[in-house]
């Protein structure tokens, strides 16, 4: 059954549609990569795909009621914010709201959800810190985690690699990747092309609004594409260890 | 004009006294007061056509015995540009006009007198013959005397007890020894409990304090329309409560001036005096 | 648990500081004969200053402060801003223009509940205004210029309002009006309040999860199952419901929702959830203790509680406001 649907779907931001005629649908299991340079539109089509703007067409999610929607879909926004200085393991408890009935305090399970999603992310020892103390680096974990926690079958994330070290980014690629192998799945808005051709079992390219391409990211990511989407060159081979994507240059 | 009715027939005794005072060239012929008291006394004194205007106030029936009366004359508002416009030759002002439009007004070259207040009952008629040397009247000043003197001498309580009252104006003001409400109080019978409290003058005086004090008068002092926080004191219901259980009066405008109409206020306490023994 | 303990000892503490309240005035009663007229109704004048001068008061005070703990601190939730607090960004100004207005036009003698209600509509408006201006990405410049904005228009209608007023006394009022006092209220006023204040702490107590979710932004918080437009109408409804009630009884008094939330905020763990409820109780212990110390303070005089808040509270938001630059916020 598909996890995410989406028919036909438009959304507006002024006067303009940003997204055209967007149809597609994702799969437990599946791990996709969500591409396309600056103002393609990744993040509308993901907001727009969660309900969270005014959009015409068909999305299974924005048509959940919103507490049906918090168990469906876990959403991990670009913006890490923390507005106040709560401790790591509150924020990560939060995920676990959609879970709770009105006034009810987080039982054994939850309790096992949120030691589950820390000893993931690594944050056994951070469950005291005070969030926003942490570094970006390490609050980005914090908030993954949190999405973890509200162990949904589908997980979205715009950008989550973004201001991560190599070592943090890759780690992150490994853990999307693991929790779709498990039934899960997971779509993220990435930059970095290399990351999404190692780790992702799909690539969706965005551009000007429309689907530009679909599918497994070595079939996707030719030369023809990267030049007319993304602009640039690049080096693509197939290594003993996985695909190695080196972009090269800028085609003016 | 009612005061005028009587003309002078009685003993000149105070005469002498006040005619050093009077004008030296005349009777002013136009007259215009700014203040209250002075409206009321030139109104009670002043000869047909020689009072131009008082001030708007003296038309207030809640602040002024001579509304009706007041009603008849131009009213002002106490301002030098209207003031002046009525070329007045005689402007009279209290104590507490405001120095600017007195000062601008004698820079005009208009004669402005200010009347002492009449703290006591002592200084009415003293102020009486003041106004009437002022306008020229000391005649109807001497019969106004004499009346108010009279007045007075009749009003004396019935010795026996002497309850306790308590003025209660509006923001818990209250008026204590030394004040005319305080020697009208004394008059008619009543010991103020404010004087008792060791206010002197005017002060306030917290409602807690009033109700344990559990005075056997309460007199009031009147609302003005409108609503105010100030006034909502006097219908707060500790007070309701305490007036309903002791006799009340309100303090009217014959409570305002030291005028002779001091004497309606102190008949009205006299006769409570002798429904709350 | 530590914060059952907190909430306990905030409320042992209002339990006390209500006691103190009732025990000071100007009567001087001694405390065995206070406690005797206000349980027994012993002594009628006894009776008359407990029950109907005092207990009034420090209800109000416990009452208001609540409410404006409560406030300030589910608007700082929502707006995810330490600088938000009725007073202080014009809604309990506005709340008073509401009820300046309805004492004055004469609809509240002619209908009592008219005073509240019109203070709660003053109100709504001005908690609209400044969602409107500053909610949704406006940091705290937008907040505080728009708090400013709505204050000082507030400000000037109700001294307008004051100003043409047939009554001597009104004009001088507008120092109440804007430093609210507790001085000589009645249960009348307790009772006129009582009703929207508990209508608005139920609102603004469903609040707590919403706030939680919404530390993490609001697209978060929206995919956490929160529903955004209904956290604001009750936030709204809520903040108007309170502070329009206790703006109509005893005038806008400020700083008493930046204060306690700011005090209260790290033995909570910064929780949005728990801080409303420690807000409400550490907002009932400041009142309460502001409402004796004027009377300790200047008994003979009817010193504003609002200067006393503001005493407290003012080199606290200029300490906000430059912890907040610093951060570049």
């Amino acid at each position: 059954m598909a996890l995410l649907s989406l028919a036909h779907l438009y959304a507006a931001r002024g006067p303009c549609d940003v997204l055209h005629d967007i149809s597609l649908s994702v799969a437990a299991g599946e791990f996709v990569g969500l591409l396309g340079p600056n103002g393609a539109g990744k993040t509308t089509l993901m907001r727009a795909a969660l309900g969270l703007m005014p959009a015409r067409g068909e999305a299974n999610l924005a048509m959940l009621d919103r507490r049906a929607r918090a168990r469906a879909v876990a959403w991990l926004p670009q913006a890490r914010e923390i507005a106040w200085p709560v401790d790591v393991e509150t924020v990560i408890t939060l995920g676990r709201a959609p879970h709770l009935a009105p006034g009810q305090s987080p039982g054994p399970a939850d309790r096992d959800a949120i030691d589950a999603a820390i000893a993931r992310m690594g944050l056994d020892g951070f469950r005291t810190r005070i969030a926003t103390q942490l570094s970006g680096g390490e609050q980005a974990r914090v908030l993954i985690a949190r999405a973890l926690a509200q162990q949904t079958p589908l997980l979205m994330a715009d950008e989550p690699t973004a201001g991560l070290d190599p070592a943090s980014q890759i780690g992150l690629m490994e853990l999307f990747a693991a929790t779709a192998r498990e039934g899960r799945a997971v779509i993220a808005s990435l930059h970095d092309l290399g990351l999404a051709v190692r780790h992702c079992s799909r690539v969706i390219v965005l551009d000007r609004g429309r689907i530009a391409a679909d599918g497994r990211p070595d079939a996707v990511l030719t030369p023809d594409l990267l030049a007319r989407v993304f602009h640039i060159s690049a080096h693509f081979v197939q290594g003993s260890d996985g695909p190695i994507f080196q972009p090269l240059g800028v085609i003016r | 004009m009612p005061v005028l009715r009587r003309a002078s027939d009685l003993a000149a005794f105070a005469v002498a006294l006040f005619c050093a005072a009077a004008a030296s060239a005349g009777p002013p012929e136009r007259v215009v007061s700014i203040n209250l008291c002075t409206d009321q006394l030139a109104m009670m004194l002043a000869a047909p056509g020689q009072l131009v205007s008082v001030s708007h106030v003296a038309a207030d029936p809640r602040v002024s015995p001579l509304a009706e009366e007041a009603a008849g004359f131009h009213l002002n508002r106490g301002q030098a540009e209207d003031v002046h416009a009525l070329q007045p030759d005689l402007v009279l002002a209290g104590p507490y006009t405001s120095r600017y439009t007195v000062d601008l007004l004698r820079r005009l070259g208009v004669e402005v007198r200010e009347l002492p207040v009449a703290g006591r009952l002592a200084d009415i008629p003293g102020t009486i013959a003041q106004m009437g040397a002022w306008l020229g009247r000391e005649s109807a000043a001497e019969a106004l005397i004499a009346e108010f003197e009279a007045g007075l001498a009749r009003l004396t309580p019935e010795p026996g007890t002497r309850p306790r009252a308590v003025l209660h104006y509006a923001n818990n003001y209250t008026s204590g020894a030394g004040t005319l409400a305080d020697e009208i109080l004394g008059l008619a019978g009543f010991v103020n409990i404010a004087a008792e409290e060791g206010i002197s003058g005017g002060g306030t005086l917290a409602m807690e304090r009033i109700l344990m004090l559990a005075p056997d008068l309460v007199i009031t002092g009147q609302r003005y329309p409108g609503a105010s926080r100030a006034e909502a004191v006097l219908d707060h219901p500790a007070m309701q409560t305490l007036r309903a259980r002791r006799a009340s009066g309100v303090s009217d405008a014959d409570w305002v001036c030291g005028t002779p109409h001091v004497l309606s206020a102190l008949a009205r306490l006299v006769s409570l005096h002798a429904e709350v023994r | 648990m530590r914060f059952p303990l907190l909430l306990a000892g905030l409320a042992l503490l209002v339990v006390a500081l209500f006691a103190g309240s009732l025990l000071v005035g100007p009567a001087g009663i001694a405390p065995a004969r206070a406690l005797a007229a206000l349980v027994r109704g012993e002594g009628l004048a006894e009776t008359l200053v407990m029950r109907e001068i005092r207990l009034p008061r420090a209800l109000l005070a416990v009452m208001i402060g609540a409410s404006l703990g409560l406030a300030g601190a589910a608007m700082q939730g929502y707006l995810r801003n330490p600088l938000a607090e009725p007073g202080l960004i014009g809604i309990s100004g506005s709340a008073a223009l509401g009820a300046v207005l309805a004492l004055h036009t004469g609809l509240a003698a002619a209908f009592a509940l008219a005073l509240p209600l019109a203070a709660l509509a003053g109100a709504v408006v001005a908690v609209g205004l400044i969602l409107a201006l500053a909610g949704r990405t406006g940091g705290s410049i937008t907040l505080i210029l728009a708090g400013i904005a709505v204050s000082a228009m507030a400000g000037a209608l109700t001294s307008l309002v004051l100003n043409l007023s047939p009554n001597p006394f009104a004009a001088a009022e507008i120092v109440f009006w804007m430093m609210g006092s507790l001085a000589d209220r009645s249960m009348v006023h307790v009772w006129l309040a009582l009703p929207f204040m508990a209508v608005g702490w139920a609102l603004l107590a469903t609040l707590g999860r919403g706030l939680d979710a919404l530390t993490l932004g609001e697209d978060a918080a929206a995919t956490l199952g929160v529903s955004l437009t209904r956290l604001r109408l009750m936030l709204i409804g809520g903040t108007a419901c309170v502070v329009g009630a206790g703006t109509a009884v005893a005038g806008a008094i400020g700083f008493v929702g930046l204060v306690v939330p700011h005090i209260l905020r790290p033995f909570v763990g910064a929780r949005p959830s728990r801080l409303l409820a420690a807000s409400a109780l550490g907002g009932a212990a400041m009142l309460l203790a502001a409402d004796i110390a004027v009377r300790l303070v200047l008994p003979e005089r009817d010193l504003k509680l609002g200067v006393l808040t503001a005493l407290v509270g003012a080199p606290l938001f200029l300490h906000l406001i430059y912890r907040t630059r610093r951060e570049g916020l």
